[in-house]
Order: C-alpha cells, then sequence, then structure tokens
C-alpha cells in the first residue's frame, strides 16, 4: 500500500457532560478508539447514524480541537496542537451547510483571498488575486463572480466557492464533512464530479464523512463505518459493500432504499433506537439492537480483526 | 370518483419584488388507499401545493383552482369552520422536522388529546385510552409512560412517530406526508417508511408522500408525480417511471442518481432550476434541456394525454419511435 499521508492511532475524543448542578460531570466518549490511514489520491469514508462520532473524527482531524488520547500524524510527524497553525495550511474542511460556511459580508475574492493573507504574508496583493481568481475557474466559477457575495449564488455554487477556499493553500488532505448532503440530487452529482475531478488533478487525499451509502459507493476507495464512536467494520469499499461482516453495515446496506423499484427486497428491521451516547453497555455497543447478539456481546467487547477487511464482531456474516 | 380532485392548482406569492409563481396550474387525483409521491428538487412546489390544499399558507400567498374537492366536499368555497372540521380530521399532514411540529411548551400527550377533544370529542377516560392505543398502533414502547414526555426528551424519530400517532388519532381517510424521513437516520427511516405502509394497509387511508428521495419514491410509492419549478411534468406509476421517463427532466434527475453511475463522473444536469426572474416563456426546463430547441424556448408545452404520463414536453422521451439516449 501507498504510503499514507495522515495517520490517526487509538484516537479518542471525550467530552464533559454536566449532569446537574451538583452532581459530577459526565463523560460522553464521542469518539472511543479509533484507527485510521488515508493515501494521497485515495478517498475514505466515514459513514454512520448521527450521533457515531463521524463529525468530531473530522473536527480532530482538521485540528478543530485535540483528540483527548491517541496520536494523529501527518507525513510522519505528530500533529501537536503546538503546531496547528502551520499545519492546517495541509489540512483543510468544507462543511455540510454552504450558507453557514461563507461570511455573508464578504465578497468571494476576499473570502478566497484569506487564507493567502493569514497564511502567506510573502505574496503580494497582485499574486494573491490572481491565485484566487485561478482557483476559481479551477472550480467551474465563472470571473465575473470574483466580485459577488455569497447570497447570489446558488447552494451548488456556494459549495464550490467552499471548497476553493479550502484548496487556496494546496492542501494535501481535504476533510468533507457531509458535502453534499445540503445539495439537491441534479447539484450533487456536478460537486461530486468537481470532487473526482480535482483529486485526480491535485492528488488530494480525501476524508469524505457521510451518512448516504449511495454517495460513498459512488466516491469511495476505503469505507469506516462507525456505530457509537467506535469503527464496527473496514475495508475496501467493493468488499465492504458486497459483503458486510458486521450486523450493523448489513443494517445499514439494507436500509438505505434502493432507487429501483424492482429491486425489492428484506429489509433487516433494526428494533429500537441508538441508545444515548452517555450509557454505552460494557459488550458490544451494538449488542442491544443487534439480531445475533449472545450473552458473550453483551460481556466483551469484540476488536476489529481480519487484514484488510475488519469487522468488529464476535459473530461476523459470511 | 377519486377523494382528492386537483384541477389548475396555482400558487402565487406576492414579494417585495413582485409576484413569484410558486405552483403552476397543477393537476393531481389521489384514489382512496392508494401511495402517491411527490418528487422534485428545492423550490418545484411539491410542499406548497399540498400546504394550500390544507390551508396552511400565509396571506401573502395566492390560491386559484378550477377544482379542489376533497371526499366530496369542496375545498375553495367552504367557510373556515367547516374546513376545521376536515382538517386535521380525515385531512391530516406530517411535517418534515418533527422537533420544530410540535410544541415545545406541551406534553406529547396533551398535544395527541387535544386533536382527539377537538375533532372525536372523546371524554378524558377514553382519550386518554384512545392515545396509548395510538402510540402502540406506531411503535413508541412504554406507551402510557411517554404521554408525560415533552418532545425535547425524545429522539427524532420518536417525536416523528408522535406526529404520525396525532396524524392518524382520527383514522383521516387521506394523510400527507412531507418529507416524513428527511430529518431522520436511515435505519429509523427505514422504520417509519414501514410504518406508514403498514397504516396504510390496516385503515386504507390514501397516502401522499412528498419527497426529493428517489431511493424513498422506488421503494414505498405505486403512482409518482414529478414537479419542476412549479409545474407537474409528468405522472406514471413508479414502475414506468423509473424504466421509461418520457420527460427530459425526469431522465436527467434519474442519470444523476450516483447509484445508477457506470462511469467515474456522473451525469449532470446543466444550470439550476429558474427563479422569480428568470423564468423562460417557453418549457421552464429548456435552459437545461440538452433535447431542447427553438421550439421550447418560445412555446410552452401543454400537458400530454395518461397514455404519456401527462408528460409536459414537445418532444417527450421514450415513445415507441424516440429512445432515450
Amino acid at each position: 500500500m501507498t504510503e499514507a499521508v495522515i495517520q490517526g492511532a487509538g484516537l479518542h475524543r471525550h467530552y464533559d457532560v454536566s449532569a446537574g448542578v451538583m452532581r459530577k460531570p459526565r463523560v460522553l466518549r464521542a469518539v472511543a478508539g479509533l484507527d485510521f490511514e488515508l493515501a494521497a489520491g485515495k478517498t475514505l469514508a466515514v459513514v454512520g447514524e448521527s450521533g457515531c462520532g463521524k463529525s468530531t473524527l473530522a473536527r480532530m482531524v482538521a485540528m478543530i480541537e485535540p483528540p483527548t488520547e491517541g496520536e494523529l500524524t501527518l507525513d510522519g510527524k505528530p500533529m501537536l496542537p503546538s503546531d496547528w497553525a502551520s499545519l492546517r495550511q495541509s489540512v483543510q474542511i468544507v462543511f455540510q451547510d454552504p450558507y453557514g460556511s461563507l461570511n455573508p459580508r464578504q465578497r468571494v475574492g476576499v473570502i478566497l483571498q484569506e487564507p493567502l493573507t493569514i497564511n502567506r504574508p510573502d505574496l503580494t496583493r497582485a499574486e494573491r488575486e490572481q491565485r484566487a481568481r485561478d482557483m476559481l475557474e479551477m472550480v467551474g466559477l465563472r470571473p465575473e463572480h470574483f466580485d459577488r457575495y455569497p447570497h447570489m449564488f446558488s447552494g451548488g455554487q456556494r459549495q464550490r466557492i467552499a471548497i476553493a477556499r479550502a484548496l487556496m493553500l494546496n492542501p494535501k488532505v481535504l476533510v468533507l464533512d457531509e458535502p453534499v448532503s445540503a445539495l439537491d440530487l441534479s447539484i450533487q452529482s456536478a460537486i461530486l464530479n468537481l470532487l473526482t475531478e480535482l483529486q485526480d488533478r491535485l492528488h488530494l487525499a480525501y476524508l469524505f464523512i457521510s451518512h448516504d451509502l449511495s454517495v460513498v459507493r459512488h466516491v469511495a476507495d476505503d469505507v469506516i463505518v462507525m456505530y457509537l464512536g467506535r469503527a464496527v467494520e473496514v475495508g475496501p469499499k467493493a468488499q465492504i459493500f458486497a459483503a458486510p461482516q458486521h450486523p450493523y453495515t448489513r443494517a445499514l446496506l439494507s436500509a438505505t432504499p434502493n432507487a429501483d423499484p424492482k429491486g425489492r427486497k428484506e429489509r433487516i428491521k433494526l428494533s429500537g433506537e441508538l441508545p444515548s451516547p452517555l450509557d454505552i453497555s460494557s459488550g458490544c455497543p451494538f449488542a442491544p439492537r443487534c439480531w445475533k447478539a449472545k450473552e458473550k456481546c453483551r460481556q466483551e467487547l469484540p476488536t476489529l480483526s481480519g487484514d484488510q477487511h475488519r469487522a468488529a464482531c464476535f459473530y461476523p456474516e459470511g | 370518483m377519486s377523494l382528492l380532485r386537483i384541477r389548475n392548482l396555482s400558487v402565487s406569492f406576492s414579494t417585495a419584488s413582485g409576484a413569484f409563481q410558486a405552483v403552476d396550474a397543477v393537476d393531481l387525483d389521489v384514489d382512496a388507499g392508494e401511495i402517491l409521491a411527490i418528487v422534485g428538487e428545492s423550490g418545484s412546489g411539491k410542499s406548497v401545493s399540498m400546504l394550500a390544499l390544507m390551508g396552511l399558507l400565509p396571506w401573502t400567498a395566492t390560491v386559484t383552482a378550477d377544482e379542489l374537492s376533497f371526499d366530496g366536499a369542496d375545498l375553495l368555497r367552504i367557510d373556515r369552520a367547516a374546513r376545521r372540521k376536515i382538517i386535521g380530521n380525515d385531512l391530516a399532514m406530517i411535517f418534515q422536522e418533527p422537533m420544530t411540529a410540535l410544541n415545545p411548551c406541551f406534553m406529547v400527550g396533551w398535544q395527541i388529546k387535544e386533536a382527539l377533544r377537538v375533532h372525536l370529542g372523546l371524554d378524558r377516560a377514553t382519550r386518554h385510552k384512545r392515545a396509548i392505543e395510538l402510540f402502540e398502533q406506531v411503535g413508541i414502547p412504554d406507551a402510557e409512560k411517554r404521554l408525560t414526555a415533552f418532545p425535547h426528551q425524545m429522539s427524532g424519530g420518536m417525536n416523528q412517530r408522535v406526529m404520525i400517532a396525532m396524524a392518524i388519532a382520527c383514522k383521516p381517510k387521506l394523510l400527507i406526508a412531507d418529507e416524513p424521513t428527511t430529518a431522520l437516520d436511515v435505519t429509523i427511516q427505514a422504520q417509519i417508511l414501514d410504518l406508514l405502509a403498514d397504516l396504510r394497509r390496516e385503515t386504507g387511508m390514501g397516502l401522499v408522500l412528498i419527497t426529493h428521495d428517489m431511493g424513498v419514491v422506488a421503494e414505498t410509492a405505486e403512482r409518482v408525480c414529478v414537479q419542476y419549478a412549479g409545474q407537474k411534468i409528468e405522472e406514471q406509476p413508479v414502475g414506468p417511471l423509473f424504466d421509461q421517463p418520457h420527460h427530459p427532466y425526469t431522465a436527467a434527475l434519474l442519470d444523476a442518481l450516483p447509484e445508477r453511475a457506470t462511469d467515474k463522473l456522473l451525469p449532470t444536469i446543466p444550470g439550476v432550476v429558474p427563479g422569480q426572474f428568470d423564468r423562460p416563456s417557453g418549457c421552464l426546463f429548456s435552459p437545461r434541456c440538452k433535447f431542447a430547441d427553438a421550439t421550447c424556448t418560445t412555446t410552452p408545452p401543454v400537458a400530454a394525454g395518461p397514455e404519456l404520463g401527462q408528460v409536459r414536453c414537445h418532444y417527450p422521451l421514450n415513445t415507441g419511435e424516440r429512445k432515450a439516449s
């Protein structure tokens, strides 16, 4: 396998949650032990339902918050909070909501130049402007858009601006936190194409956070399926989709509506909902909803096992 | 005769910058016991047409129609008191955001009992019993205890079940579900869609499902109506629609689905949905259509007959002599 650009080992992120004025704060384990590695030109997709910790992972990788435990490395060097300011040039993030992530009082040109103004004081004003204009063209916007404000653009165009801003510093890694889930279907495909083209051209590594399995199936190289802060299944896309090993992955796949009226299949019905992340049992986190759970599942925590395609389950499928 | 019959429904909003046509000459029929899906992107007027039917639009909206009848009642001409007897009773609606659609200041039990009191006039004990029954019917565990919960104490999926329980409290003849699962996770979405399908089977109510998710349409609906920029551009049973769409927009939308992709790059639809000021004079889809010619840009197409899915296109696809590319 090619050398990983960014790696995470044993990542944890805990939050203290107040349980009342006189009580001890409780610990919410948003991410509880996660390993991943991502190589240049590859896309690693993280899927899971709300509350599984996928956005927390994105925030740790984008250096918005530090991991409570564990280590992130970029090109083999540890990403310590003291070095964040310089490291952020290599890791950039695109957020889900293109309406909230652009400053409505700044013109597009200013939005695009801001990363350079802050991080590249060696560039002249003219150079900065030229780079911003080149970037505008690269993401498929027109030169006259340079002096416009964000409200003059549609959702898809705004997401292009957000992507352009993330690319201004020539990052190696782009964290995409649900980049297309706020967009309509006809716009979504154009943004996905743009991301594919940019990846081919700039050899970017994508950490693609999504809950939409049909999008993930299209863009990903490798997939991590998360449930309550842990990876329950990790592997190459083709294997995860063709032969899911973890019952949760199977349930997730079967619940995803298939846009083919003839291909009706049996859904695996999961009873119940995601338990509160505050009180997760000591055993397998999925055991309370799992139809195969046995006594062992409720007692012990399964770990990821296997070589390339790994699942954290005592009784894997297939 | 169909349960719901809409003819030539138009809704326009008066805005500071002039009138905005949100729904444009929509015809719709729903029979008892059938599931009709209305599909479209944001701004296609799919929600507004149903809100107009429910009488839930603000005063800035002007609703005109040739016919708007539900179960024998003419909703265009009846007075407000008579309308209130129907809405929430025989005709109910579920909204997209269960968290915001429920009143945060009242316990969910109170909110569901209100519907029972106003519409059915049940006494206190019967209301309580019926509320528990309804919660059990929509699969809320520990129903009696949950009656005293506030919306913020429950998850999105549970709140959506409460919404559904409220909507079916008076055994409606028609239930309108406006993006009922968009805010929910896929495993919960599957539960809610199954629940709606089961309720339809048990009670024989009609169901209008408003959605933008083609996957949900394919798995749930029987008949599909596609809307674009306020117009209904095509209507077909679900199988033929996915196999042989007649309108180029439907075809392009289906091609844009990632699961239908054959290539690393997806087929796209260039341009955006027309807004208030750039509404084309001819076919509304013509600026984005790869088949458009001079006729399309000047003359608005009229809806074809039912054999072509009432398609609004001068050059419909899949008609026999002309196959989709």
